[in-house]
């Protein structure tokens, strides 16, 4: 079976340089624990693929890695969530702090009832960030988000006169604005069409330049097209209370996941006879 | 796979109890007659108020004082007294109706207790009669020892009282209509929640409080029963001129003049109402248009 895989400007090292380390990781929703024992090093730089089928925790550890899961009532996380040295669920963290610098794109584009200027000014302003010139910021965003050529006569539109693949990228460029280092992807090409998950999957190749990208797919040739690195997840029913928890079952380069596969649950997956 | 097999007839044909079937048909006529009662009475009220009042819905209605002669006395103190009281209502209703609705829509843990009594008492709010509001503004009057209740301030702070559950009920609704992703978006980027709500949630959900709003201020407009309560019915002959101001509002004007014995009063007490509907379905109709022009579809 042959496979191509993205051209790589870099070779890819054994371990990361990590950017963000969860080190035994559990999270509950109230009492029902839906990830347990996740340790990995998500790499600076690098697009990490989090796959695995439907249950299998993956979202939920996305959500973890930026504080969104504090939204939802009663949401937990136990073990460490390593940014710089600092357990992002410390007592003296403050979730929107760890947003600021690890920003996130969501499975439906979600533009804000606002032009297209204003969508991407939004973040800078509300984090009070110095900007000389909002105008080059936004066109950079813009650009940045291979998104400037196609909007750069509307910018006082409505952000919802553009195409869903076009709010997805706005969306990303929007991310980009408030300059994070690490960008959290949640499914965002489920929504579009072959040719808009093209340009996402070519920005995000771009993107890997400067910023480190973890994406969470329920398409294994996505994985495989754009990740340097892959989780594979899967759920196991627990001994103790018959609960389906996610668990991480296999973590290498993506070639090896989709090559040569140490877990026989993982080669299972990728080659379709289940999930 | 089942191995049973449907039996497929070769036409299509009527089914039982399909569209056109007696109890279908009977059904959709007891509808209709329902829906023909209540645009009849509708309209024939509107009619016999406008073919009474139409001799004197006159310049002299709208401009003069209300006085001893029923072709000569106008409701101007009224028209204004009405619109004295709105304002002042809508200052005091809106921006704590508004505020209450964020608090309970976006902060409150809805699994808290208190906060859920508190909810199901601003449902069964809505649902008190408009005369309790208006004794109960009468005792803390009392209590604040008050002798002259015939103010702007009083009538207006009962009304208020009156439409401030519906301002809560319809603005948690036109909150819950934004998208919780708008949210998720704004937090994402690190926005705080305070700010999401000033900067995404709420100017989203304007036009829905817009409508709400207005919606309740025009049944405010229409109350009269806890502003006799407190003192509204007098006879006045000038203009009202601030929030201590005495004033009578234009249902109090209709009521005075309709339980006149005169006929020229009952004349002049249907033109009063037709002012009153002209004023209602104006708010009504900018109510619709604030929704049909800027509700967001999402």
């Amino acid at each position: 079976m042959t496979r191509t895989y993205t051209s790589r400007a870099r070779e890819l090292v054994d371990t990361p340089s990590p950017v963000i380390s969860c080190t035994d990781v559990n999270i509950y929703y109230g009492k029902f624990r839906a990830v347990s024992d996740v340790t990995l090093e998500f790499g600076d730089r690098e697009i990490t693929a989090l796959i695995g089928p439907s249950g299998c925790g993956k979202s939920t550890v996305l959500r973890s890695l930026n504080r969104m899961n504090d939204l939802i009532p009663g949401a937990r996380v136990e073990g460490v969530i390593d940014y710089h040295g600092q357990n992002i669920y410390d007592r003296g963290v403050d979730a929107i702090e760890v947003r600021r610098r690890i920003g996130m794109v969501f499975q439906k584009p979600n533009p804000f009832p606002k032009s297209i200027f204003d969508n991407i000014a939004y973040g800078p302003r509300v984090s009070g960030m110095q900007v000389d010139n909002m105008e080059e910021l936004v066109e950079k965003s813009l650009r940045d988000a291979a998104l400037w050529d196609e909007v750069k006569d509307k910018l006082k539109q409505s952000a919802f006169g553009l195409s869903g693949g076009q709010q997805q990228r706005l969306c990303i460029a929007r991310t980009i604005a408030v300059q994070p280092e690490v960008i959290l992807m949640d499914e965002p090409c489920s929504a579009l069409d072959p040719i808009a998950t093209m340009k996402i999957e070519d920005l995000m190749q771009q993107l890997r330049e400067q910023y480190a990208i973890i994406i969470v797919t329920h398409n294994m040739q996505q994985a495989a097209r754009v990740a340097d690195r892959t989780a594979f997840f899967t759920a196991m029913a627990s001994e103790e209370t018959g609960d389906r928890t996610g668990q991480l079952v296999e973590y290498d380069t993506t070639e090896v996941i989709f090559e040569r596969p140490a877990d026989q649950r993982t080669e299972d997956y990728i080659s379709g006879r289940f999930g | 796979m089942s191995t049973t097999t449907l039996s497929v007839p070769r036409r299509l044909g009527r089914a039982k109890g399909g569209e056109d079937s007696p109890k279908a048909m009977a059904f959709m006529a007891a509808l209709w007659f329902c829906l023909f009662v209540a645009v009849l009475f509708l309209v024939v009220l509107i009619a016999v108020t406008v073919i009474e009042g139409l001799p004197r819905w006159d310049g002299a209605l709208l401009g003069n004082y209300p006085g001893p002669d029923p072709l000569e006395a106008g409701a101007r103190p009224a028209i204004l007294g009405s619109m004295w009281v709105i304002a002042t209502t809508a200052t005091m209703a809106i921006p704590l109706g508004v505020a209450a609705a964020i608090h309970l829509e976006e902060f409150a843990d809805p699994t808290n207790r208190f906060n859920r009594f508190v909810e199901l008492n601003v449902q069964n709010l809505a649902a008190v009669p408009a005369i309790v509001y208006g004794l109960l503004t009468l005792s803390a009057v009392a209590l604040l020892g008050l002798t002259n209740k015939n103010m702007v301030i009083v009538g207006a702070m009962s009304l208020a009282l009156l439409i401030l559950p519906v301002i809560i009920i319809s603005t948690r609704e036109a909150l819950r209509a934004v998208p919780i992703e708008i949210r998720h978006g704004s937090l994402a980027l690190g926005a705080s929640p305070l700010q999401t709500v000033i900067r995404q949630t709420l100017p989203a959900a304007v036009p829905g409080i817009a409508t709400g709003s207005i919606l309740a201020l025009s049944r405010a407009l229409g109350e009269a029963a806890p502003l006799l309560l407190l003192g509204g019915l007098v006879f006045l002959r000038f203009d009202p001129n601030g929030l201590l101001s005495g004033y009578t509002t234009l249902p109090i004007q209709i009521f005075n003049w309709s339980s006149r014995p005169q006929a020229g009063f009952h004349t002049l007490a249907a033109a009063a109402s037709m002012v009153l509907l002209a004023l209602l379905m104006a708010m009504n109709s900018l109510a619709i248009y604030i929704r049909n022009r800027f509700q967001q579809r999402w």
